[in-house]
């Protein structure tokens, strides 16, 4: 039970990481991206490329931070990966997004979403094989917290969860004390008046899925670094993030936090009772309940 | 001297079906210019399509003899015009002291005096600047948004019925706060339901019906027109002027 | 050249069959602009529905009622019915992003359940269903030509019901809420209820398309109802032109033919250490095939006639 609650915790922080970029990018341009997932996907792959980049070319690089397994390889391919995946994100937007959202409807983009999503699992898949990868071969023992209850914690769990906390603790210091982070809440909160107040809209746009992009990447790479790598990576994580979206209400950021670690710990929490074959429904379950008590999430508008 | 002139202005949301047919309106220097008509005459849709937020097929805008048709909506304030909508005119979920700063993050240096400066003009607003702005009664919102508007020292302020869903006390403090920014040299073109109010506080004023002009004089005139209370009290249309 | 004809009565039988699903899918997304992001859930619910009614009783698993033929077939579509009854009641008043989101949940839902679930078949699926008339047609080449005929019957059945009910004053409404909610709700009709009505008409008709599939197969399982079948069927009324019933129709035999022609030359001219990957270049195809038609040509290939919004004006 204490081990489904801190595992639960540790996947919501990854969640919430993938929940707010998926939440602002739904919100401003109105359309369910059921490709942002794939973002956390392109994130972890990039970084994997890169950490052998490193470790090949300084083996000092390749060796780990103890008593984690991350190197400091990894750490620098972290940010790098970051970058890359929000500039994919831009791409994308540019490539596709934009030119469906010119010709057609919110509905054709997210149909487009699918199909956008379709297409980088797969190619990720046939450059990267479709078995899973790992970014350290070295078998880290986790540690015995304690024997009863019984708690196991790696020290990756570790690390990730305070990176993901401190990542989240820098963008609400962003929201909250700077004029670019009102910008972004203005924008969040009506878009127009935000366009009347001097605020450039298309390179909000931009701005939001380089961040959205940014923090999917952090959160492929922590899913890599506490899982492992695989190309259906966004297939499995695009249902949780979704749910963490809604119970949090579309659009707002600080309901994706809180909506990441409500559905991290009740997917983990429902192990206790179901067997784990069924837990990719629980996600679902917890749309359902969401729906029908508080349709518009914890911090949610009603918006039609 | 002459502000802001729109001269057969044609728009609407839909290429096909306009909502302004033909409109034309001259607004002066540090005068206040009131547009009112009936329901669905076009007046927001006039001052939307003056900020860049209605597309214009066809007419021109102009701002002190340059030509600003179909503007950017975020390049407005640059241009020295601040619009300030009917409804949601501010950011709820911000607090008072961060919508001022929000309008005011291009002012660099000058920003944290200029927000100081307004703060002092709108004591109510410095008292609960820390309070989220969607907690503001009416009457406080409208005199946020007004303030935000003056964040950018605009040479024109282009309103969209600045006294709706207020008290009629709040209302007149609304217009007349209004009225008073003329003396400062700020052309006012106002959108107003509250026509005798309206006319009472402007100089000029444009009666718009069915997205076209129809009569335009002073408003000391029109106040004393008997076909202009025809209008709003009959509901009549008359024939252009 | 019995083996040729034999293989096209087998496309025609599944290709139709697909047609069904993907007319279903065009009075939700085409008529009604209801996005539907699991499809398979409700084709899925036909099948599994119309074996567990209509099949024999297999050891540990629930169902084996062998009710008759018509009965579990249409059992199944009333089974797909009461689970877009359920998904539409809760997401048809708010945003169309819950729509989509709980209609891909369902998908994904649906699919965990039956693979997990040894009473529902499990990962294995469920077998044990006898064919109808098989002993009057025997098993072999007779057989599918009278079932292709049978399916051909129900296409065209409801494709004539489909076009019916786009020209009754019901289907105007459908694409006046499509086009204009608002002038919609202005005419007194109240458009969440239209919607939810349309839902389930639509997913019946995925669930007729199951009950088919799983009839001819005599089996089903999670391998089945797997996404990509969802994708498949958008990408077949995206070609045809979403709106449009003949160019359904038309969009999915155009589809089913490159998909299975594509996986049929992957397998045959790819190299061998290639061939896992068969799947992913099929996918990527796929999703091309959606992105390229949304951006160049959004109206598919055989476009809607457009006469709908005057009538709906004038209503």
């Amino acid at each position: 039970m204490i081990q489904n609650l801190v595992d639960g915790v540790l996947v919501g922080s990854i969640l919430s990481l993938g929940a707010i970029g998926l939440t602002m990018a739904m919100h401003m341009l109105r359309f369910a991206n059921f490709s942002h997932a794939e973002l956390l996907s392109i994130g972890a792959y990039a970084a994997l490329v890169f950490d052998g980049l490193f470790g090949a070319i300084h083996p000092a690089l390749a060796e780990a931070i103890p008593p984690l397994s991350l190197t400091w390889s990894l750490s620098i391919a972290i940010l790098i990966s970051m970058a890359l995946t929000g500039v994919s994100a831009v791409l994308i937007d540019r490539l596709v997004f934009k030119r469906v959202r010119a010709k057609g409807g919110e509905l054709s983009m997210v149909f487009a979403s699918f199909g956008v999503a379709m297409i980088i699992r797969n190619i990720l898949g046939l450059i990267f094989g479709l078995s899973p990868k790992l970014y350290s071969q070295d078998i880290v023992f986790a540690i015995v917290v304690s024997r009863d209850p019984f708690l196991l914690i790696k020290p990756d769990q570790v690390f990730t969860l305070v990176a993901a906390l401190l990542i989240m603790v820098i963008l609400h210091v962003i929201l909250s004390r700077t004029t670019f982070g009102y910008a972004l809440r203005a924008v969040a909160e009506n878009p127009s008046l935000a366009q009347v107040s001097g605020i450039n809209l298309s390179r909000m746009i931009v701005l939001i899925w380089l961040i959205g992009g940014g923090l999917a990447a952090a959160a492929g790479v922590f899913y890599g670094l506490t899982n492992q790598i695989n190309p259906v990576l966004g297939r499995d994580l695009v249902l949780p993030i979704f749910a963490a979206t809604i119970v949090g209400g579309i659009g707002s950021i600080y309901g994706a936090v809180l909506g990441g670690f409500i559905v991290g710990l009740a997917s983990n929490l429902a192990l206790v009772i179901l067997p784990s074959g069924y837990s990719p429904a629980v996600p679902f379950l917890i749309i359902l309940a969401v729906l029908i008590v508080r349709p518009h999430g914890l911090f949610g508008e009603e918006r039609t | 001297m002459t502000a802001l002139v729109a001269k057969d202005i044609v728009a609407g949301y839909v290429p096909d079906l306009p909502i302004l047919k033909s409109v034309s309106l001259t607004a002066e220097t540090a005068r206040v210019t009131v547009i009112i008509g009936p329901n669905g005459a076009g007046k927001s849709t006039l001052i939307k399509a003056i900020a860049g937020l209605v597309p214009v097929s066809s007419g021109t805008v102009s701002l002190h003899g340059q030509k600003i048709t179909n503007p950017r909506p975020d390049r407005m304030g640059a241009l020295g015009v601040a619009y300030v909508p009917q409804s949601d005119n501010i950011f709820r979920s911000l607090t008072i002291r961060q919508n001022l700063d929000l309008v005011l993050r291009n002012a660099g240096k000058e920003a944290a005096a200029r927000r100081d400066a307004l703060f002092a003009q709108f004591p109510a607003l410095a008292d609960k600047q820390a309070e989220k702005a969607g907690a503001l009664s009416g009457g406080q919102r409208q005199f946020l948004a007004v303030a935000m508007a003056l964040a950018i020292n605009p040479s024109v302020i282009l309103m969209d019925e600045p006294s709706a869903g207020l008290s009629p006390k709040a209302a007149q403090e609304v217009l007349e706060y209004t009225r008073a920014l003329t003396e400062n040299g700020v052309t006012i073109l106002l959108v107003e339901q509250n026509v005798k109010q309206a006319l009472r506080l402007a100089d000029q004023c444009y009666i718009l019906a069915d997205g076209r002009n129809q009569v335009d004089g002073a408003a000391q005139d029109l106040l004393n027109d008997p076909v202009v209370g025809q209008i709003y009290l009959g509901g009549k249309r008359v024939a252009p002027a | 050249m019995i083996g040729v004809i034999s293989y096209l009565v087998f496309f025609a039988t599944v290709a139709s069959i697909l047609s069904i699903a993907v007319l279903g899918l065009n009075l939700q997304w085409g008529n009604t602009g209801l996005f539907n992001g699991g499809v398979v859930a409700f084709f899925g619910a036909g099948a599994y529905g119309t074996l567990i009614l209509g099949g024999t009783p297999q050891a540990g698993q629930m169902g084996g009622f062998e009710l008759p033929y018509l009965i579990a077939l249409l059992g199944g579509m009333v089974i797909s019915g009461i689970v877009a009854w359920v998904v539409g009641l809760l997401t048809l008043r708010l945003r169309h992003d819950y729509l989509a989101i709980a209609t891909f949940g369902v998908a994904v839902a649906f699919e965990t359940v039956m693979r997990n679930s040894d009473w529902l078949g499990g990962a294995q699926g469920i077998r044990g269903f006898e064919r109808p008339l098989r002993d009057a047609l025997g098993n072999g080449f007779s057989y599918n030509l009278a079932f292709l005929a049978f399916v051909l019957v129900v296409l065209i059945g409801i494709y004539l019901f489909l076009e019916r009910l786009i020209a009754s004053p019901f289907g105007r409404l459908l694409r006046a809420i499509r086009e204009d909610e608002t002038a919609a709700r202005s005419l007194g009709k109240s458009p969440s209820r239209i919607r939810l009505t349309a839902f389930v008409a639509g997913s019946v008709i995925m669930g007729l398309a199951g009950g088919l599939y799983a009839t001819f197969y005599a089996f089903i399982s999670p391998q089945d109802v797997l996404p990509i079948l969802t994708f498949q069927i958008w990408a077949m009324l995206i070609v045809g032109g979403a709106g449009n019933n003949k160019g359904a129709v038309m969009g999915t035999f155009l589809i089913w033919a490159a998909w299975t022609a594509s996986g049929w030359a992957l397998s045959r001219f790819a190299p061998m250490d290639v061939q896992l990957y068969t799947g992913s270049i099929q996918f990527v195809l796929i999703g091309l095939v959606i992105v390229g038609m949304l951006m160049w040509r959004p109206q598919g290939l055989f476009p809607e006639k457009l006469v709908v919004s005057q009538s709906a004006k004038d209503k």
